[in-house]
C-alpha cells in the first residue's frame, strides 16, 4: 500500500479519535478531498520541479504513534535555548509532553492546538483564524489539515507582549520504526501586540521521519511577530513546513529560517499582505553537505498600496548537496507604492553541488520599485590571500569569509543567546574553530 | 504647445498598422486541415528528395502523440490545426528565375514595405531573401556571395542542390521531438532560408530575411538554417509583416544556427507581425523556436526587436558546446495594448570557459503582459563558466503586467553567476524635466524608451538599428496617461 492509500485510510481510525461534530471537522474533510484527488506533488508540477518526493513516499511510515514516549530534560537539554527563560510547548512523537513544558494563560495564551480545537471557550477564535490563510488546495497543506489535531496555539491580545520568548520543539525519539508528524500551529497576535517565536524539530535517532507542519500566523494592525525556525535535524529526517503570514496594516513579520540539518527539507513560506504598510522579512541561512536537499520557496503577495517585503537569503553548498531558491513576488494591480526586495546568493564548494535559483516577479502595478538579484559564485580569492598572507590558515580563513557571507542575516536576530548559539551553529557547520566566540 | 494628452489619444487610435494591407496577389493555397497526405504534398510540390519526405513524416508522427504547451504565462484560444492551410504560394513566384520575372504586384507591395529588392539594396550592401505565406519568391545577391563561395538561398533550394549540408545539420540543433511546434515546423514547413559560410570566410554583408503572410487562413512554418563554417563570420537580419485580420494567425518558425570553431554568428530580428487591433481583435499567434549551437571558440550573439504578434512565445538560445564559446542575447519586447509576450533565453554551458550575457528590456504598456522566461545552465564539467543577466521592466500605466521567471541551475563550483531584475516606470518628474525644456510629452516617452533599450539598439546593425528605433516609438505611442 502506498503512503497516500495509507493515509486515507488512517483518516477514518483518526475519525474515531476526534470530535465530528465539531465545526472544524467538515474543513477536515473537504481538505482530505482535496488530497485524495491531488496526491502527492510529483516533479511535473512547477513548485516542485527541482525537489522530489518519490524515495520519501515509499517509506512506511507509522501515521498514529503507539504509545506515548517520555524523555528526560537533561538529555534533550542542549535542544532548548536554556540559557534563558523561556515558555515552551513541546512534543514527543506528536504528543504534547506537559513534563518538558512550560504553557500560560496570564493574559496571553501559551498553549495547545488540541485544546482550542475542542474547548468551547476557544471555539470563536477558532472559528475565524483556523484554516483561513493556510492555502485550501495545496496538497501538503491540505493533508495536514485533515490530520490537524495537535501544535501550538498562540493568542497573544491587543497591546500585549509575553515575557519571554517561546520554544515550540518536536522531539522524534525513534521508538518507532519510521514516524509521519503533521503538527498544525496557530499564532494569532493582535493589535500592537509582540511575540518571539523558536521552532525546532529534533530527531533522537536515525530512524525515519517526515514532519509535514502547517503554521499559520495572523498579525493584526501594528503587530511584531518574530519567528526563527532552527532546522539542524538528523540525517534521516525530512521537514515540510508550510507556514502562512497574513498581515494587517502597519504590521512587522519577521521570518528567519536557518537550515543546517536534515535529509530533505522544503520550506514554504507565503505572505499575505492585507492591509497598507506592511512589512515582510524573510531571511535565510542555509549550509549543507553531504546529500541534503533544502528548497526554499517564497511567496510574498502584495494586495494593499505602500508595502515593503524584503528576502534575503545566503547559502552555501557543500559535497553532493542540493539547493533550491524559488521566490515569488507577486504585487496586484492596485498596490501602488510596492518595494519588494530580493537577494540570493549562493557559493558553492563543491563539484558535486548544484543549486538551482528561480527568483520570480509577477507585476501589475506601474508605480513599484522591484528588484532581485542572485549570484552564484566561489569564495573572493584575494581576500583568502589577504588572510593568509596575515598568518591564518586557510581552512580558517575560509570559513571565516563564509561566516562574514552569512552574517548580515544573523544581525537582524533580535534574541542575543539566539544569535550565539546559530553562530555556533554556522562555525560547527562549517568545521572550524576560529579561536573565538562567534 | 496645445497638444494635449486627448488629441494624441484620439490620434493614436485612430492610427493603423501601418502594414496591414493585403495585397491581391493569385496564390496556390492548400486545403485547409493537417494530415499524412498534406505533407507528402507539401513535400511533392517542393520536389523534394525521398529522405526529406520521410524525414518530415517522421516529425509530423511525433506531432501527433505531443500535446499543446501550456506552461507559457500566455492566454489565447488555441488554434485549431485542421483549419489552417498549410502551403500558400504566390502562383507566379519562382525563385529560380531572375528578378524580371516577379510578379510586378509583389514587387509593389515590397514597395510598400519600404524593402526594394532591385539595385538599391547594392547601396545598402544587403542581401535579401523574402518569403511570403510560405516561399521563397526572391533572393538578391546570389552571384556577389557565390564568389565567396558563400551559399544563400531558399531552404527547398538547399534541399535539391546541398543535400549533403542540409542532411547534415537540419534537426541537428533543434531535433523534431524537441517540442510541439517545432515538431509541427518540421513536418509542414515549406520554406525558408539557407545559409553556409564556407572556411575563413568573412560574408562580407548583411545577409537578411523578410518574412510576410499574406493569404487570409495561412499559417506561415519557415524554416530557417545557418551554417558558419570554422572560421567565418556572418550577419543575419529577419524582419517579418502580416496585413491587418480579424482572425489569428499562427507562425510557428524554426531557426536553426551552426557555429563550427571559431565562427561567429550574429542574428537580428525584428519582429512586427500584426499585434491585433486595440480591442485586441486579431493578431499573428508566433511561436517560434531558436537555437544555436557553438562549436570551441564559437560565438553567436542574438538580437531581438519584439514589437508585434498578438501572442508570442519565442527564446532563442544558444547551446555553448565547444569549449571557450560566447552566447550572447540581447532583447527588447514591447507590448501594447493587448499583447502577450512570453520570451526570453537559455543559456546551456556545456564546455569549459563558457561564457554567456543576457540582456533583456520589457516594455508593457495598455493591457499587455510581457514575461522574461530565461534559464542559465551550468552542467558539471562547464568549469569557469560565467553569465551576467539582467531583465529591466518598465511598466507604463496600471493595467499592465510585468513578469520575470528566471531559471538559474548551477552543477559546478567554479560558476560565476549574476542575475538582476529591476521594474521601473517613467517617471512624471523625468517628464516633465523633457516639455519644460520644450519636448512634447510623445517626444519625450520616445526619448526615455530609446534610453532605457539602448543597450540593446547599439547592438543591432546600424540599418536595422533606425528601423527599430521608430518601431519603438509607433507601438508605445499614446500609452502613458
Amino acid at each position: 500500500m502506498d503512503l497516500k492509500d495509507k493515509l486515507i485510510s488512517s483518516f477514518m481510525a483518526f475519525e474515531n479519535n476526534v470530535d465530528i461534530e465539531h465545526s472544524v471537522h467538515d474543513v477536515r474533510t473537504e481538505a482530505m478531498k482535496n488530497f485524495e484527488l491531488k496526491g502527492f506533488p510529483t516533479k511535473k508540477e512547477e513548485a516542485w520541479k527541482y525537489t522530489s518526493l518519490n524515495s520519501i513516499q515509499k517509506v512506511d511510515f507509522s501515521i498514529f504513534p503507539r504509545e506515548e514516549n517520555t524523555l528526560e530534560y537533561k538529555d534533550v537539554k542542549k535542544y532548548f535555548l536554556h540559557e534563558i527563560d523561556s515558555y515552551k510547548i513541546v512534543f514527543v512523537d506528536g504528543i504534547y509532553s506537559s513534563y518538558l513544558s512550560e504553557t500560560t494563560h496570564d493574559g496571553v495564551d501559551i498553549c495547545l492546538m488540541s485544546a482550542a480545537l475542542t474547548k468551547p471557550m476557544y471555539k470563536a477564535v477558532i472559528d475565524v483564524y483556523f484554516n483561513k490563510v493556510a492555502s485550501k488546495d495545496e496538497s501538503l497543506t491540505t493533508l495536514n489539515t485533515a490530520f490537524s489535531r495537535e501544535g501550538a496555539y498562540i493568542y497573544i491580545p491587543k497591546n500585549k507582549m509575553p515575557k519571554k520568548p517561546i520554544e515550540i520543539i518536536h522531539f522524534a525519539t525513534g521508538n518507532e520504526a519510521s514516524i509521519l508528524l503533521q503538527p498544525r500551529n496557530l499564532v494569532i497576535v493582535e493589535e500592537n501586540a509582540e511575540v518571539q517565536i523558536i521552532e525546532r524539530h529534533q530527531s533522537l535517532t536515525s530512524n525515519e521521519v517526515l514532519t509535514n507542519s502547517v503554521t499559520e500566523i495572523f498579525a493584526a494592525k501594528s503587530a511584531i511577530v518574530d519567528y526563527y525556525k532552527i532546522q539542524n535535524d538528523a540525517a534521516t529526517a525530512s521537514l515540510i513546513d508550510n507556514t502562512y503570514v497574513d498581515q494587517k496594516d502597519k504590521s512587522l513579520v519577521k521570518v528567519h529560517t536557518f537550515s543546517f540539518g536534515g535529509k530533505l527539507t522544503r520550506n514554504n513560506l507565503n505572505f499575505y499582505q492585507n492591509g497598507e504598510y506592511i512589512d515582510s522579512t524573510m531571511k535565510g541561512v542555509t549550509i549543507l553537505g553531504d546529500k541534503q536537499h533544502v528548497d526554499h520557496h517564497t511567496l510574498v503577495h502584495h494586495i494593499q498600496p505602500n508595502c515593503e517585503s524584503h528576502q534575503d537569503y545566503k547559502s552555501i553548498y557543500g559535497d553532493s548537496s542540493t539547493g533550491v531558491f524559488n521566490g515569488k513576488i507577486i504585487v496586484d494591480k492596485i498596490a501602488q507604492k510596492t518595494n519588494a526586495f530580493q537577494q540570493n546568493n549562493n557559493i558553492l564548494v563543491s563539484d558535486k553541488a548544484t543549486i538551482n535559483s528561480k527568483p520570480q516577479l509577477e507585476i501589475f502595478a506601474d508605480d513599484v520599485k522591484c528588484s532581485h538579484g542572485c549570484t552564484i559564485g566561489q569564495l573572493d580569492e584575494d581576500a583568502l590571500f589577504y588572510l593568509q598572507s596575515r598568518g591564518i590558515p586557510k581552512k580558517e580563513a575560509r570559513a571565516l569569509l563564509m561566516y562574514a557571507f552569512a552574517n548580515n542575516v544573523l544581525e537582524s536576530v533580535r534574541i542575543p543567546e539566539l544569535k550565539t548559539r546559530i553562530n555556533r551553529l554556522i562555525a560547527k557547520k562549517l568545521g572550524v574553530n576560529l579561536g573565538f566566540d562567534l | 504647445m496645445a497638444y494635449t494628452e486627448e488629441e494624441l489619444k484620439k490620434e493614436l487610435e485612430t492610427k493603423e498598422y501601418e502594414y496591414g494591407f493585403y495585397t491581391d496577389i493569385k496564390s496556390d493555397t492548400f486545403p485547409n486541415g493537417l494530415n499524412e497526405e498534406i505533407v507528402i504534398a507539401i513535400s511533392k510540390k517542393k520536389e523534394e528528395p525521398e529522405w526529406m519526405t520521410l524525414w518530415r513524416l517522421e516529425a509530423f508522427k511525433i506531432w501527433k502523440e505531443m500535446e499543446e504547451p501550456e506552461w507559457a504565462n500566455v492566454h489565447y484560444t488555441k488554434p485549431d490545426f485542421q483549419a489552417i492551410s498549410y502551403y500558400s504560394a504566390p502562383v507566379k513566384a519562382d525563385p529560380n528565375k531572375s528578378l524580371d520575372d516577379v510578379d510586378p504586384e509583389l514587387l509593389e507591395m515590397y514597395k510598400k514595405l519600404g524593402i526594394s529588392v532591385d539595385e538599391q539594396k547594392k547601396l545598402q550592401n544587403v542581401a535579401v531573401d523574402i518569403v511570403m505565406d510560405s516561399v521563397s519568391v526572391a533572393t538578391t545577391f546570389k552571384k556577389t556571395l557565390a564568389e565567396k563561395g558563400i551559399i544563400f538561398c531558399s531552404i527547398s533550394e538547399a534541399i535539391k542542390e546541398h543535400p549533403e549540408l542540409v542532411k547534415k545539420y537540419l534537426g541537428s540543433v533543434v531535433p523534431q521531438k524537441d517540442n510541439f511546434y517545432a515538431a509541427l515546423n518540421s513536418a509542414v514547413f515549406s520554406d525558408g532560408s539557407f545559409c553556409y559560410i564556407p572556411k575563413g570566410v568573412r560574408c562580407p554583408m548583411e545577409l537578411s530575411t523578410y518574412f510576410r503572410i499574406n493569404q487570409a487562413g495561412t499559417g506561415q512554418f519557415e524554416r530557417t538554417l545557418v551554417i558558419a563554417d570554422e572560421d567565418s563570420y556572418v550577419s543575419y537580419l529577419e524582419g517579418c509583416t502580416a496585413p491587418s485580420r480579424d482572425e489569428n494567425q499562427l507562425h510557428a518558425a524554426v531557426v536553426e544556427l551552426i557555429a563550427l570553431d571559431d565562427a561567429e554568428i550574429k542574428y537580428s530580428t525584428v519582429q512586427n507581425w500584426f499585434p491585433g487591433n486595440k480591442e485586441g481583435k486579431g493578431g499573428v499567434y508566433n511561436f517560434v523556436t531558436k537555437r544555436g549551437l557553438c562549436e570551441k571558440n564559437a560565438k553567436i550573439s542574438w538580437t531581438q526587436v519584439e514589437t508585434g504578434s498578438a501572442v508570442t512565445w519565442k527564446y532563442p538560445s544558444c547551446i555553448l558546446k565547444g569549449d571557450n564559446s560566447i552566447g550572447e542575447f540581447y532583447s527588447i519586447a514591447v507590448t501594447n495594448n493587448y499583447q502577450q509576450a512570453d520570451t526570453g533565453t537559455k543559456m546551456i554551458h556545456l564546455g569549459k570557459n563558457t561564457r554567456s550575457t543576457i540582456i533583456s528590456k520589457g516594455i508593457s504598456a495598455g493591457k499587455s503582459q510581457n514575461s522574461y522566461r530565461g534559464l542559465v545552465q551550468i552542467s558539471s564539467r562547464a568549469d569557469n563558466a560565467r553569465n551576467f543577466s539582467q531583465c529591466d521592466s518598465l511598466l507604463m500605466g496600471n493595467e499592465c503586467g510585468a513578469h520575470t521567471f528566471p531559471y538559474i541551475e548551477v552543477k559546478n563550483k567554479t560558476a560565476q553567476i549574476e542575475h538582476e531584475a529591476t521594474t521601473s516606470k517613467i517617471g512624471e518628474d523625468q517628464i516633465f524635466y523633457c516639455n519644460q525644456r520644450g519636448i512634447d510629452t510623445e517626444k519625450a516617452i520616445a526619448l526615455i524608451v530609446n534610453g532605457f533599450s539602448k543597450e540593446v539598439l547599439n547592438k543591432l546593425p546600424m540599418e536595422f538599428a533606425v528601423e527599430a528605433q521608430k518601431l519603438l516609438e509607433i507601438s508605445l505611442e499614446g500609452s502613458v496617461g
